[in-house]
């Protein structure tokens, strides 16, 4: 490993821990644009994060270890997450320790502690939010799997960076099965990270909601840290679907500090678009009904296997 | 060193010897629980121990191996012969290191009550465990099938030991009943694998020649004799009723060491004595496992019994145990050695993840049952502030059935998912693109694994008590907890160690003539099956990394912000305060799934009308494989049995009258 891969490795994380709350206030922006009112600023989810941090926690008082535990081990994996995927450069030193499906494990694991912490109070928001959060969960999973699985078959790794520097290096064509894949990962991202049409990130008291009435009881630092984890997520998920579906214009191979340099503002017009994007999809959607929800991720298994299918009939 | 204690069989022979003798033991003052509890299970942990670690040194000396011995007991033709090979090791090392937790559970667990008495329980259990390893020794069939009978035989009377209930007696009944029909199609099998020659060692089943309809037929009858032992869909029906009659110990013997077995006895047909049979014979395995898996999950989600929905957990393990075997098989077949070593190592591995989890969920069940008395998730809630130890120790299995990094659950499911990922390279039309999607399946029952095991964690130990009983729950004691430690333990070594594990059961692999993974390049804390370049997981690196994450968050969160913590009532949304009844149950959470998979539930449900004084609702989960397959056997059964009640009239010259008829007949036949 060079000096520079350490380098672009160390500036993935930091650059997620400092653009994800932005990358979230951009698409909050974006969405206040398309709905016509006047939008907060960019930085508005860092001022929310940074006023929680200044105030007393309070804690239900049967809340057990558990439930103070769950939000810096939701934190850390967003974090770890983090530095598996390759948004800038493609030789992460860390990337051998953990591949796609141990990324998709990590998800798992938080989204598990996040349900187990809703259930520990036992009041009925929390444990209504845990029951929605796994039944969106045990069909999300399996189809970001089989995307996963597509574009492994595709560049025969299932090492994150190598699939990415794979398809980025390839001859540039549109192959058919992964933009059935890319459809179910625009779905899964929606779903897995409380967007419409599944969930409102808008709301904070709805009976419909899902990801907030996990988080109605944590206030103060722990709350903080579950929010932090939230613009993590969102902006992980965003560079996964970077690595496999626009994988140009991140370093790959044996770049030098160049490439890395032109990286960073990849990176960041890629941010852009995707937040409006997201945020166009966002306004032009209406929530589901929860009982309509698993049939939206269906779709979205469904899809991703039609793309395994397409790979597999045409060899593209 | 070996010299001196003799070979590693003679070893093993003598400690499971002695698993019979420390039974024997509790048999002089079968009523005492002292000697029961203090000393003999104890002693039986001791002896569990000392056999996995004769196995696992003997595994790891392939040069000794296969090592056999010849003992001048059995039948006067064919003496009982034994044999130690790379796989009975790795089965061995199972059986000792999840029985050795178990045994110490039970040390503390067992108490005098109604039902079987200790000294008598202790002698049952010993040698069930005995049996077991007997199984995993046995080189011929006539061995193989009295130490399965004494098997099932010693389960039936642990699985009975409440036999005072009547519903325990007949969950007994129908696993005996299930168990002999298995049997007799082991027996079978073995009766096609001999290939004429009429010797019934093992050795001589490997060097018979079969045709390919009788090596199918022998595959068909071992699939339906171990399937059954195992709980394959849709030979399952006993397992959800025997395993949660049993006391809990027992039912982590059977659930975690017991079906290990059926898949030992399995592995050994398919791929040591059976030969000349196509590889896509596979497929069928591949087929019914990944539906046992998806049913056995689903169904595990709807239940409201604690044990029955670790029960049905465990039907859905069998399924990827079993799907695992076929796509070994069907790479086998199509010439790709490295790839079905991987799929047969992730059996394996899966195989013992799956007896240290499911054990340590069981023993935990056990703990819960014993200090409230409930099996049913609907009276349960909030025991992690009564019962710390079992809470959090329970917690680790959960994470690792989940299939979570860095637990031993996400390694299995790992090796599997990369087996999986080059079936597309198989040579077989339409399989090549069918198979693929299998690991569609297997990451849909992953995720579905985690819905059941946040459910049933998150009913039985958080929230808040749903009965005022559960206030009096005490934690569980120090011989048990160690027990619980010590399966916690086995979980997180085998989620951390696999680069170590691995090449040792590439070895089991290879000594199958199965294939081999390239040579180990890597270091020991990466696990890269396929070749140092290739795909690889780090578990050490990776779950250093989480927990250093968690531990630089607590400090960066304690140094900058170090304001205080209060304690407040939970918020009521502004109505009075929140009960144990205000949260959701059992059936609540378990809703979606059945709302998803309706069609797969034998559902009867009662719901109020808005008019209804007193209103009730009720939703009674059925098994349609039970009503559409063993209903009407068991009705042909009972008339075909009336049928031949003619003939029995009890009167004496009736039976004398059929005794010259048949004589008649046969002198008519003779001559």
């Amino acid at each position: 490993m060079r000096p520079i891969d350490w380098l672009t490795q160390v500036l993935e994380v930091v650059a997620a821990l400092a653009v994800a709350p932005l990358f979230q206030g951009w698409v909050n922006q974006c969405r206040a644009w398309l709905q016509n009112r006047r939008a907060p600023p960019l930085w508005q989810v860092y001022r929310g994060i940074r006023k929680l941090f200044h105030k007393d926690a309070v804690i239900a008082t049967n809340a057990s270890p558990l439930f103070r535990v769950a939000p810096y081990v939701v934190f850390a994996t967003m974090l770890t997450a983090a530095a598996v995927i390759p948004s800038m450069g493609t030789r992460l030193p860390f990337s051998p320790a953990a591949d796609a499906i141990a990324l998709v494990g990590l998800f798992a694991t938080a989204r598990m502690f996040l349900a187990l912490a809703a259930m520990d109070v036992g009041t009925p928001f929390g444990t209504l939010g845990a029951r929605r959060e796994m039944m969106v969960g045990f069909l999300a999973e399996p189809a970001l799997l089989m995307v996963i699985f597509v574009a492994a078959l595709i560049s025969s790794t299932t090492a994150l960076p190598s699939i990415s520097e794979r398809l980025a290096t390839g001859p540039l064509v549109l192959s058919p099965s992964l933009a059935f894949t890319g459809v179910a990962f625009t779905m899964v991202l929606l779903a897995e990270n409380g967007r419409l049409p599944i969930d409102n990130p808008a709301t904070h008291l709805e009976l419909t909601m899902i990801h907030e009435a996990m988080l109605l009881e944590y206030s103060a630092r722990h709350l903080a840290l579950m929010e932090f984890a939230s613009a993590l997520k969102l902006m992980n998920y965003a560079c996964i679907g970077f690595a496999l579906f626009v994988p140009w214009g991140s370093a790959t191979g044996a770049a030098g500090p160049f490439a890395l340099a032109a990286a960073i503002p990849a990176l960041a017009v890629k941010l852009l678009v995707a937040g409006a994007a997201l945020a166009l999809i966002e306004t032009a959607s209406a929530k589901l009904r929860v009982f309509r929800a698993p049939e939206f991720l269906a779709t979205a298994f469904l899809f991703a296997v039609l793309g395994m299918l397409v790979h597999l009939l045409l060899g593209a | 060193m070996t010299v001196a204690l003799g070979a590693p069989l003679d070893q093993i022979l003598a400690l499971l010897c002695a698993w019979v003798a420390i039974g024997a033991v509790g048999l002089v003052r079968p009523a005492s629980l002292k000697i029961a509890g203090r000393t003999l299970f104890p002693l039986g942990a001791v002896c569990g121990v000392a056999i996995a670690a004769i196995a696992a040194i003997a595994a790891t000396h392939l040069s000794q191996l296969p090592e056999r011995l010849e003992l001048p007991i059995g039948l006067p033709a064919l003496p009982m012969h034994l044999r130690l090979d790379a796989l009975s090791a790795t089965f061995l090392v199972l059986l000792g290191a999840a029985s050795a937790g178990i045994s110490l559970f039970g040390a503390g667990y067992f108490r005098v009550g109604q039902g079987t008495p200790p000294g008598l329980l202790c002698f049952e259990y010993h040698l069930f465990l005995a049996s077991m390893g007997f199984v995993l020794l046995a080189d011929d069939a006539y061995s193989f099938m009295v130490a399965w009978e004494t098997m099932a035989l010693s389960s039936y009377f642990l699985v009975t030991s409440q036999h005072r209930i009547g519903e325990i007696r007949r969950a007994g009944f129908l696993y005996l009943l299930i168990a002999h029909l298995g049997a007799l199609a082991i027996l079978l099998c073995f009766g096609v694998l001999q290939g004429g020659s009429w010797r019934f060692t093992f050795d001589a089943m490997r060097a018979a020649h079969l045709s390919a309809g009788w090596a199918a037929a022998a595959f068909l009858l071992a699939l339906a004799g171990f399937g059954t032992k195992a709980g394959l869909v849709p030979l399952h029906v006993w397992l959800p009723e025997a395993h949660p009659a049993a006391p809990s110990p027992v039912s982590a013997l059977m659930s975690g060491v017991m079906l290990k077995i059926a898949i030992y006895g399995m592995l050994r047909v398919a791929f040591d004595l059976l030969h000349g049979l196509p590889g896509w014979w596979g497929l069928v395995p591949v087929g019914l496992g990944l539906f046992s898996a998806l049913y056995g999950i689903v169904f595990a989600a709807a239940q409201t019994d604690m044990k029955r929905l670790l029960a049905y957990s465990s039907i859905e393990n069998v399924g990827i145990l079993f799907t695992g075997l076929g796509l070994a098989m069907v790479f086998r077949g199509a010439a790709m050695p490295t790839v079905a070593a991987l799929a047969l190592i992730a059996v394996l591995y899966h195989a013992l993840n799956h007896a240290f989890m499911k054990s340590l969920l069981f023993l935990g069940t056990g703990s819960v049952l014993h200090s409230t008395g409930e099996r049913n998730l609907g009276r349960l809630g909030g025991l992690i502030h009564r019962m710390p130890w079992v809470a959090w120790l329970t917690l680790v299995g959960a994470l690792a059935i989940a299939g979570l990094p860095p637990l031993n659950g996400f390694v299995s499911e790992w090796l599997l998912l990369q087996a999986f990922l080059h079936a597309n390279e198989v040579p077989y039309p339409f399989v090549d693109m069918l198979l693929p999607l299998g690991a569609g399946m297997v990451a849909l029952v992953g995720a579905l694994a985690g819905y059941v095991m946040v459910k049933f964690y998150g009913v039985v130990f958080l929230g808040q008590p749903r009965e005022p009983s559960l206030a009096r729950a005490h934690d569980a004691g120090r011989t048990e907890r160690a027990g619980l430690a010590w399966l916690a333990l086995g979980c997180v070594a085998l989620g951390l160690l696999p680069a170590t594990i691995v090449p040792a059961l590439g070895a089991v692999a290879s000594s199958l003539g199965v294939g081999a993974l390239p040579a180990r390049g890597g270091p020991w804390w990466m696990l890269a099956p396929l070749g140092p370049q290739s795909i690889s997981y780090a578990p050490p690196i990776f779950a250093g990394t989480v927990i250093a994450g968690v531990l630089l968050t607590v400090l960066v969160v304690r140094l900058a912000y170090r304001r205080p913590v209060r304690r407040a009532p939970p918020w009521a949304c502004g109505a009075g305060p929140l009960t144990g009844r205000t949260q959701d149950t059992a059936e609540g959470f378990g809703q979606p799934i059945r709302h998803f998979f309706t069609p797969w539930f034998a559902m009867r449900r009662h719901l109020p009308t808005p008019f209804d004084t007193a209103p009730r609702y009720s939703v009674e989960i059925g098994d349609r494989i039970w009503r559409a397959l063993y209903e009407p056997l068991a009705g042909w059964v009972d008339r075909g049995a009336a049928a031949c009640a003619v003939f029995q009239r009890g009167r004496i010259s009736t039976y004398l009258l059929y005794a010259l008829a048949t004589l008649c007949l046969l002198l008519a036949l003779v001559i």
